[in-house]
C-alpha cells in the first residue's frame, strides 16, 4: 500500500472502508463513523500506532476492510486531509460535486 | 448478433448463484475477506476510492438495445444514475453496494451480459473495431474470431491463473480502430496470395510501466488453426512467464526478454504439437454457425446519395459540422456510421447517464437495426444509419446533450477515472480532459487543429492510454501533490508508436497552457495537410520543448 503518512507527521486519523457497501469510514472512539470532521486525531507516532491498533480488527466480525493511518494537518477550520487523495476520500469526486459524502453534507 | 447457447446461458447463471453465496457467506462473517477478495475480482468486483466498482463485459463492444436499456436500468436502480464506458469498450458502474451486487448480476444475466472475467490474471474481454461489419474494405467482420475467442478463453482451465492479465484485440481493417498493437495478442484479419482469409498475429504490445509495440508473431494462420495458434502463444506464455514481479509478469516482458526471433521459434514449436493433434482445429461447420451470428442485416436498397441529407447538411451548419467529424462512409449505399460523443465541452469523457443510454436504446432500435458498439476512446457508435434518417438522429442526439461534433478533435479525449474515483491512481485525470476541452472549446479552433489525440493516465498503469496519445499526459505524484508527465508523438494505429516525454513534469495549473504552448508550436511549423502527428514526426521533439521550457 502507498505511503498516507509523510516520516515526521505529527497528526494522523486512520481510515478504512466498510464491507457492505465501501464507504469510507473514520475511526473514533470504539467505532466507526462516516465523517471525516469527527474522526478521532492522534498526536504523535506513539498515539497513531495506538490509534491503529485499536481501530484494527482482531476477527473478521469488524466488517471493515483494511484500515490505515493518514496524514492530516491542522488548521483554523479543524482538521484536514494532507494528500490530494485523502481529501477526495473524505468528501467524494471533485468532477461530481453532486455525489459522495460532500453531496450529503451540502 | 451473437446469442447465447444453452451452455453461455447455464454458465452464466451458475456464475451468479455461487457469488451470492459467496456475497453472503463474506457479509455473515464466515469468508474472510482475504479469502473473499480474489473471488469478488473474479467476478468484476473491485474496491475503489469510495465505494465498490463493478465493470461488466461488453464483448467486442457490441451491444443491443435490449442490452442498452438493461444498463440504464442498472444505473438507475443500483447505482448513481450513470455509468463510465471504458477504452476496454466495457462499462464500469461507481457505486454499486457488495450486498446488492448479486441481484445486479442476476437481472445482467437475463440479457446475456456478465463481468466474468473482467478482471483477475485471466483473457480479458476481446475488443475488437467498433465499425466491425459496416466499414467498407473490410476483410472479415472481427467479431466472428472475436466471439470464437471469446468461448475459447471462457473458463479455459488451462489459462485461469496466467503470470498476469491477458488483453486480445482483432481487426479485419487495415486501419486499425482497436490499438491490437498495444495488446498482448493483436489480430489483424488478412488475405494471402491465394485469396484465403487468415490471421496476422501481433504478440507482446502492452503500455503500463515498460510499454512496448508488439511484434508481429506470424503473417498468416488460417482460420481453422486460429485456435491453435493463440493456444501456443498462451501456452508458452504460462510456462515461461515471469511470476516473481508483477510488473514484469505481462507477455510483453517476456517476448522483450527471450527476443521476438526466439519468441516465434517457442511459439511454432509448441504450435507444431498441437496443430498435429488437431485438437483445436476449428470445424467448418462451427465457423459458419458463428459467423451466420454476423451476416449483415437486412439493408435495404437504397441509392447512394440521399436527397434528404444532403438538404439537411445545406440548411444546416451545425449539422453539417457533425457530419463531417461524426459520420463515416457505410459499406452499404444510402447508410452511414454514426459516433456518438461522449466528450461534451467540459464533461467527463466515457461517463453517460441512464436517461441518455435509454435514449441511445430507443435510437438503436428505431433507427440503427437494434446495434451499437461501444469505442476504445471512449464513445458510442450507432453502425447502421439511413442518411435519409440522419438528421433525425441527430436532432435526437442534440436534445440530449450527446451530439458534440469532435471525433478525433482534441476535445475528444480519453481519460481514466484517475483519482477522483481509483485506488490506483496517483492524480486525477478527468479534471485535466474537462480543462483542455473547455480551453479549445471553439469549434472553428478544433478544425483548425485537425485530428489530434490526447490521452489521460491517473497513474503508470496507463488506462488513460498515455503512451499512444499524440499528446499524452501522465499524473504522477509527488509527496501527496498532483504533478503531470507530458508526452508527445504516440500513436494507436496501425503506425503505433510510442509517445516521448517532453521533459519535467508540469503542476495542474500549468498543463492547460503548456497544451496550448504545444498546438501553437504545430500550427506555426506545419505544412500543408500536415496532422500533428505528422508535424511531430517531421520535426521532433525540440522545437516543442523548447517553446515548453522557454523560462
Amino acid at each position: 500500500m502507498a505511503q498516507h503518512s509523510s516520516k515526521g507527521a505529527r497528526f494522523q486519523a486512520v481510515t478504512a472502508n466498510r464491507l457492505k457497501d465501501g464507504e469510507v469510514v473514520y475511526f473514533k472512539g470504539n467505532g466507526w463513523i462516516e465523517n471525516f470532521a469527527e474522526a478521532e486525531i492522534a498526536d504523535g507516532q506513539e498515539a497513531a500506532e495506538a490509534l491503529l491498533t485499536r481501530a484494527s480488527p482482531d476477527n473478521m466480525e469488524a466488517f471493515i476492510l483494511d484500515p490505515y493511518l493518514f496524514e492530516v494537518s491542522e488548521s483554523d477550520n479543524g482538521f484536514t486531509p494532507v494528500s490530494v487523495r485523502e481529501n477526495i476520500r473524505a468528501k467524494g469526486p471533485t468532477v461530481r460535486t453532486d455525489l459522495g459524502k460532500q453531496a450529503e453534507a451540502g | 448478433m451473437y446469442r447465447y447457447d444453452e451452455f453461455d446461458h447455464k454458465i452464466v447463471t451458475d456464475r451468479v448463484n455461487q457469488f451470492r453465496g459467496q456475497v453472503n457467506r463474506r457479509i455473515s462473517g464466515a469468508l474472510s475477506e482475504d479469502a473473499f477478495k480474489p473471488l469478488r475480482l473474479m467476478n468484476g468486483v473491485y474496491l475503489q476510492l469510495h465505494a465498490y466498482m463493478l465493470r461488466v463485459a461488453i464483448p467486442y463492444g457490441t451491444v443491443s438495445s435490449k442490452q442498452m436499456r438493461m444498463l440504464a436500468h442498472i444505473a438507475r436502480k443500483y447505482d448513481r444514475g450513470y455509468g463510465h464506458f471504458t477504452t476496454r469498450q466495457n462499462i464500469q458502474y461507481n457505486w454499486p453496494a457488495l450486498d446488492r451486487i448479486p441481484d445486479l448480476l442476476e437481472e445482467l444475466a437475463s440479457v446475456e451480459m456478465h463481468a466474468i472475467q473482467t478482471s483477475g490474471n485471466c483473457i480479458r474481454n476481446v475488443t475488437a473495431d467498433q465499425y466491425a461489419g459496416a466499414i467498407a474494405d473490410e476483410i472479415e467482420d472481427p467479431r466472428i474470431i472475436s466471439e470464437i475467442i471469446r468461448q475459447w478463453s471462457t473458463f479455459h482451465p488451462e489459462f485461469s491463473y496466467l503470470p498476469r492479465k491477458f488483453k486480445i484485440a482483432v481487426t479485419g481493417h487495415e486501419n486499425d480502430r482497436a490499438a491490437i498493437k498495444l495488446h498482448d495478442i493483436g489480430i489483424v484479419i488478412v488475405k494471402n496470395d491465394k485469396g484465403e482469409t487468415g490471421y496476422e498475429v501481433h504478440v507482446g504490445g502492452g503500455q503500463g510501466r515498460s510499454p512496448f509495440i508488439a511484434k508481429k508473431l506470424t503473417d498468416f494462420v488460417p482460420a481453422k488453426k486460429l485456435l491453435a495458434y493463440l493456444e501456443a502463444v498462451m501456452r508458452v506464455y504460462n510456462m515461461l512467464g515471469r511470476r516473481d514481479n508483477s510488473y514484469k509478469a505481462r507477455i510483453k516482458i517476456l517476448v522483450h526478454e527471450t527476443g521476438e526471433t526466439e519468441m516465434r521459434r517457442l511459439v511454432e514449436e509448441e504450435f507444431a504439437k498441437i496443430d498435429a493433434s488437431q485438437m483445436l482445429s476449428l470445424p467448418e461447420a462451427e465457423l459458419d454457425r458463428i459467423s451466420a451470428y454476423f451476416a449483415p442485416p437486412n439493408y435495404e436498397n437504397l441509392p447512394a446519395q440521399s436527397d434528404a441529407f444532403e438538404a439537411a447538411k445545406e440548411g444546416n451548419p451545425e449539422f453539417s459540422h457533425w457530419v463531417k467529424t461524426n459520420l463515416v462512409p457505410h459499406k452499404t449505399p444510402g447508410y452511414g456510421i454514426v459516433n456518438i460523443s461522449l466528450k461534451p465541452i467540459g464533461g467527463i469523457p466515457g461517463d453517460a447517464t441512464d436517461a441518455q443510454m435509454d435514449v441511445i436504446a430507443d435510437l438503436a432500435e428505431r433507427y440503427a437495426l437494434d446495434e451499437i458498439r461501444v469505442t476504445h476512446e471512449q464513445n458510442l457508435v450507432l453502425p447502421h444509419v439511413k442518411l435519409d434518417e440522419a438528421k433525425e438522429v441527430y436532432d435526437i442526439l442534440c436534445a440530449h446533450d450527446l451530439a458534440t461534433p469532435n471525433i478525433g478533435l482534441i476535445s475528444d479525449s480519453i481519460a481514466c477515472p484517475g483519482l477522483d474515483y481509483c485506488n490506483l491512481a496517483n492524480a486525477r485525470s478527468i479534471p485535466l480532459a474537462q480543462e483542455i476541452s473547455t480551453h479549445f472549446a471553439d469549434l472553428d479552433k478544433q478544425y483548425d487543429i485537425g485530428e489530434l489525440k490526447i490521452k489521460i493516465s491517473g497513474c503508470i498503469n496507463a488506462c488513460g492510454h498515455h503512451h499512444v496519445g499524440h499528446i499524452g499526459i501522465l499524473g504522477v505524484d509527488k509527496k501527496g501533490t498532483e504533478f503531470y508527465q507530458i508526452s508527445l508523438g504516440g500513436s494507436a494505429d496501425e503506425k503505433a508508436s510510442l509517445g516521448d516525454i517532453t521533459g519535467q513534469a508540469f503542476t495542474e495549473d500549468k498543463v492547460v497552457d503548456a497544451v496550448d504552448t504545444i498546438v501553437e508550436t504545430y500550427l506555426n511549423l506545419r505544412q500543408p495537410e500536415e496532422r500533428f502527428l505528422d508535424t511531430y514526426r517531421r520535426v521532433g521533439m525540440d522545437p516543442f520543448k523548447e517553446q515548453l521550457y522557454a523560462d
